[in-house]
Parts: structure tokens; C-alpha cells; sequence
């Protein structure tokens, strides 16, 4: 670090915009979808059309008679959900454990090995391409693989998750620690900080709202990534009970873990939106 | 008034900061920059002395070597007879653009040299209230950067650094990016600190104004390699309102140093005068 800054040229110039890394994955979407609504009026028009594209999803399958093994109504879903939770309900515990203890795994190593690399120009070069190829290749090919060595228990299905998120994690998270701010460093250092107290109050920080951005999708990813392991073998998560109910021609039940789901990909957006909105809004 | 040569003295005061043969070159893409050439000058305890210079003629590597945060290529800096090589406790270094971290509040900010030396905040509670009380901040202590002005922003970046007790103060062209009005509400600001609180101050600026309103003595630097090429005395007396820098006297002296800056340059310099 401390050579790092010894032969830099004092320049405070602002440094570059970061918004080109930052745009594929921007929480601004988020915070007006989720921060803009402000008046009665305003929720009372989004229900208003949230009723009428359900009601109105219910009244045209049944007058068109669609049948149920096509499209369920809105309210057979609904019906289904309510009366089969309890059968569903132990398959949510499977795939949110697969979910959460992957996801632990996958970004604490994503964090760290992000957080040391970026120090060292030299290996960062030499890891790069190793972390595109985790990234851009589905961990899910890697399932069966992972099965004949596992067994069908969750082993094969966290390992999956971890390798999923853990890189998106890593690479949000070295966008975040690459941005360095040489002015705010050598402030630290003017008041003799140590390297360790730059890392932990400057560094970190700086770093901070790309990391929330990579826990974002890293999530997301490893969500997607479980239900797919589940699909693709063992006998539990709500992945294998779409496969289940789907060989039965039991939509109404296939929808309703389609709608669990979907509800565990929002609330992940929703708790991060809020992280983000509490640790990183100072960057707005 | 003009006072020729290299590292002249004030009168009086003991040298409280000396420069002494500072060369720096640094490697870039392009080649070796001589940033800093052979520069010596001695500050007297409880001096304000201002540099100045256009943009790019190594003021500002100057001040950082002063603040012990890069090394010198030759030469060393001396503060009360001891080498600076690192950073040093009695030196407080104020800013471009007043450098607080955006995620900290004000009182924050204020406090961060505290926690970076392990000491706890609370027990200088008072010390930085009368502070921010002195510098207008009162009220604010919950506001993050962003909420601030420009010219709040830098007067929390100085008791930031006033905050430590420092007994000399570093000032890398800290109201450049403010207008003019409020930079010079700064400059008063600064003046009246100084007077009360007695700490020397290097002041690194590129507008003549700026410095002959401020400065004990100025520094004049020139571009690539940074030499010092004149020093001038201003003897314009103290408190100065700022209404001194509407008198004849006042443009007499900023006249002097502008054209002592072009020929001494030879090549145009891009000072600004006002």
C-alpha cells in the first residue's frame, strides 16, 4: 500500500465514473420501483392494476375454458397453495438451506478472495480469466457431475449454489475494492493509519455498495441455481416439486411452488434493496 | 519587499519547518517528470507561508513530501530539526475539495483522526464542539457530506485536521474549488484561526490574490522542474479585512509577483489573478 502511493503523483482529480461497472447492475430500478411510491393514490392505481390483471388473468381462462392442465386460474393456484402448504412447506426448508448455506459459503470466499486479490495487480491478472469462465458457465452443467461424487443429498446442491454465487459475489465485489481513492487513502495515512485500518475504514467502506450489488445477484444466482440441482435429481426442494407435480399434470400445484418461489426471489431483492438503501446510500 | 534567493528567512521566529534540497522525479508512462527540483525554503514557527505556482509545477508534491506521505528522490524535510519521513503526528494535512468519506456524518468525519490513533472520541467532545461552534458547523453534526456546501464541507475538513492539535498545518489548494465569494469567506476564516491559534501553515495555491491576502510570505514556484524562483514579503498589516484587497497597494503587490511569475517563467504561466 504504502508503495502503492509513494511514487503516484499527488493528483486529486476525480476519479474515473464508475457508473459504466456499476450500470448492469444498478439498484436505481429498484429504488424507484421501491422507493418512489409516496401517495395513497399512487399504491391505490398499483393494487387497482394488480387486481385487474389477476381478475382479469381468472375471467379470460374461464371463458375461454382453458383447462387446468394448461393454465390454472389465478384462484386455483391460490386454492391449491392454501390446501397443499403443508406438503410444500418442508420442500421451502430444503431449497432455503441449500440457498443460505451455499450462498454463506459462496460469498464469504467471494468477499475475501476479492478483497486480497485486488491488492495484488500481478495475481488478479492471473486469476481473471479463471473467474469468467465460473461466471459465464452454468454451475448447474456441473450438477450430475456433482451427484455421482455427492449422492442425491443437499452436499451436491449447496456445492452448486456456492459455486454460483460465490463469483459474482467475487467479481461486484472487485469492481468495488479496485476503485481506489488515493486522496482518501493518503488522508488516512496523514493521520497515521495503519494498512489495516485503511482496509477496514476506507477500503471496505469505498467498496461497500458493490458488494451489496454482487450479494444481490450472487443471491438471485444461487437461488436459480438450486432450484435447477433440484430439478435435476434428489427427491426434495421446491426445484424437484415442479418436476413432481409436472409429471402428474398437477398445474394448480406446479404454479402455487412457481409462486413460492417467485416470493423468495423478491424478498431476497427486497432485503438487499434495503441493506443497500441502509449502507450504501451514500452514493446515490 | 522582494526578497531574492533561496530559502530566506523570516525575520525572527526559529525554523520550525525546513525544506532542504528536495528533488523528486517520478516515473510515468511518458518518461521521468522532474516534479520537484532542488527546492529549499525554511518556515519560521507560527508562519503563514503560501506557495504558489501554476497548475502542475509540483506544489502540491511539495506539500505531500512535507506531510511525510511520499518520499523524496533527494533532499529531506526537517520539522523542529527531526527528518519527516513518514506521517507525523504534528502535521495535519487540509485537502483539495475537502476529501470527507461520503458514508460518515459530519461529527464522523470530524472524529475519524481519533479513531485511526485509537483514542476514544468522547473524551475530545469538547474540544471539537467548540470547534465546529467556531467554524459555523454547529447543528450540522448529523449531516453527510452530500448535504453540505462546498464551503461546509471544507471547514469541516479543517477541524477535522485542527481537531488532532497539530502545530503545523498543510493546505493543498483547499478552497480551489470553491467560488469566490465563499472562498473568500475561507480565506477570513482561515486568517482569523491562525491569528488565534497561532499554528504555522504552508498554504499551497495558484491564485496570486489568495496568497498575498493570506501569506506572511510567499513562495514562488515554477512549472516542471518545480524550483522556487522568488520569495516575496507581504508586509500588509494584520487582521486584513478583506477590503485590503481592494486597495492600490494590494494590486500593487499582486501585479509584482504576476510579472515577476512571467518573466521568471518565460513561458506564459497560467496563474490565475483574482
Amino acid at each position: 500500500m504504502d508503495s502503492q502511493l509513494r511514487d503516484q503523483i499527488p493528483s486529486f482529480a476525480k476519479p474515473a465514473k464508475d457508473d459504466q461497472a456499476v450500470a448492469i447492475t444498478n439498484l436505481s430500478a429498484l429504488t424507484s420501483a421501491l422507493g418512489g411510491i409516496r401517495t395513497w393514490a399512487e399504491i391505490g392505481l398499483i393494487a387497482l392494476v394488480a387486481v385487474v390483471i389477476v381478475g382479469g388473468t381468472e375471467v379470460l381462462l374461464r371463458v375461454l375454458e382453458v383447462p387446468h392442465y394448461i393454465m390454472p386460474t389465478p384462484s386455483q393456484i391460490a386454492g391449491a397453495l392454501i390446501r397443499d402448504f403443508h406438503l410444500i412447506a418442508p420442500h421451502i426448508g430444503v431449497t432455503l438451506t441449500e440457498l443460505v448455506v451455499g450462498f454463506a459459503i459462496g460469498a464469504s470466499v467471494g468477499f475475501v478472495l476479492a478483497a486480497v486479490i485486488t491488492q495484488f495487480p500481478l495475481v488478479e491478472k492471473i486469476v481473471a480469466p479463471y473467474i469468467l469462465l465460473l461466471v459465464t458457465t452454468p454451475m448447474l452443467a456441473l450438477v450430475p457431475l456433482l451427484i455421482l461424487r455427492f449422492g442425491f443429498g443437499l452436499e451436491p446442491r449447496i456445492i452448486a449454489v456456492a459455486l454460483a454465487s460465490g463469483p459474482m459475489v467475487m467479481i461486484n465485489s472487485a469492481t468495488g475494492f479496485r476503485r481506489v481513492d488515493l486522496a482518501k487513502i493518503a488522508l488516512a495515512r496523514s493521520f497515521g493509519a495503519s494498512t489495516l485500518q485503511i482496509f477496514l475504514k476506507i477500503r471496505i467502506p469505498m467498496a461497500l455498495p458493490m458488494v451489496i450489488v454482487g450479494l444481490m445477484i450472487g443471491s438471485i444466482f444461487g437461488l436459480l441455481t438450486a432450484v435447477g440441482a433440484e430439478m435435476v435429481g434428489g427427491s426434495s426442494g421446491l426445484g424437484n416439486r415442479l418436476a413432481y407435480y409436472s409429471s402428474l399434470i398437477q398445474m394448480p400445484q406446479f404454479f402455487a411452488c412457481i409462486l413460492v418461489l417467485a416470493t423468495i426471489g423478491i424478498s431476497i431483492y427486497v432485503l438487499f434493496f434495503w441493506i443497500g438503501k441502509r449502507w450504501a446510500s451514500w452514493e446515490a | 519587499m522582494q526578497v531574492r534567493g533561496m530559502g530566506g528567512n523570516a525575520a525572527g521566529g526559529s525554523a520550525k519547518l525546513v525544506v532542504d534540497h528536495a528533488t523528486k522525479h517520478y516515473q510515468t508512462r511518458s518518461g521521468v517528470v522532474h516534479a520537484l527540483e532542488d527546492y529549499s525554503m525554511t518556515v519560521a514557527e507560527g508562519e503563514l507561508v503560501c506557495v504558489l505556482g501554476p497548475s502542475g509545477c509540483g506544489k502540491s508534491t511539495l506539500l505531500w513530501a512535507m506531510a511525510g506521505l511520499h518520499s523524496l528522490t533527494s533532499g529531506e524535510v526537517r520539522l523542529d530539526g527531526e527528518p519527516v519521513t513518514r506521517p507525523h503526528p504534528a502535521i495535519g494535512m487540509v485537502f483539495q475539495e475537502a476529501n470527507l468519506l461520503p458514508w460518515r456524518s459530519l461529527i464522523k468525519n470530524v472524529q475519524l483522526p481519533f479513531e485511526l490513533k485509537g483514542l476514544k472520541p468522547e473524551a475530545y467532545r469538547e474540544r471539537i464542539d467548540r470547534l465546529l461552534a467556531r467554524v459555523g458547523l454547529k447543528g450540522f453534526e448529523s449531516k453527510y457530506p452530500r448535504e453540505l456546501s462546498g464551503g461546509m464541507q471544507q471547514r469541516a475538513s479543517i477541524v477535522r485536521s485542527l481537531s488532532v492539535d497539530p502545530s503545523l498545518l498543510l493546505m493543498d489548494e483547499p478552497f480551489g474549488a470553491l467560488d469566490a465569494f465563499t472562498r473568500d469567506e475561507m480565506n477570513l476564516l482561515l486568517q482569523e484561526i491562525w491569528l488565534e491559534t497561532g499554528k504555522t501553515i504552508v498554504f499551497v495555491t495558484h491564485n496570486i490574490a489568495e496568497a498575498v491576502f493570506l501569506a506572511d510570505r510567499i513562495m514562488v514556484m515554477s512549472p516542471r522542474p518545480g524550483r522556487l524562483t522568488n520569495i516575496f514579503a507581504i508586509d500588509l498589516p494584520r487582521p486584513r479585512p478583506l477590503e485590503v484587497t481592494a486597495r492600490p497597494h494590494f494590486f500593487e503587490l499582486v501585479g509584482e509577483i504576476k510579472a515577476s511569475i512571467d518573466h521568471g517563467a518565460g513561458a506564459k504561466a497560467d496563474v490565475e489573478l483574482v
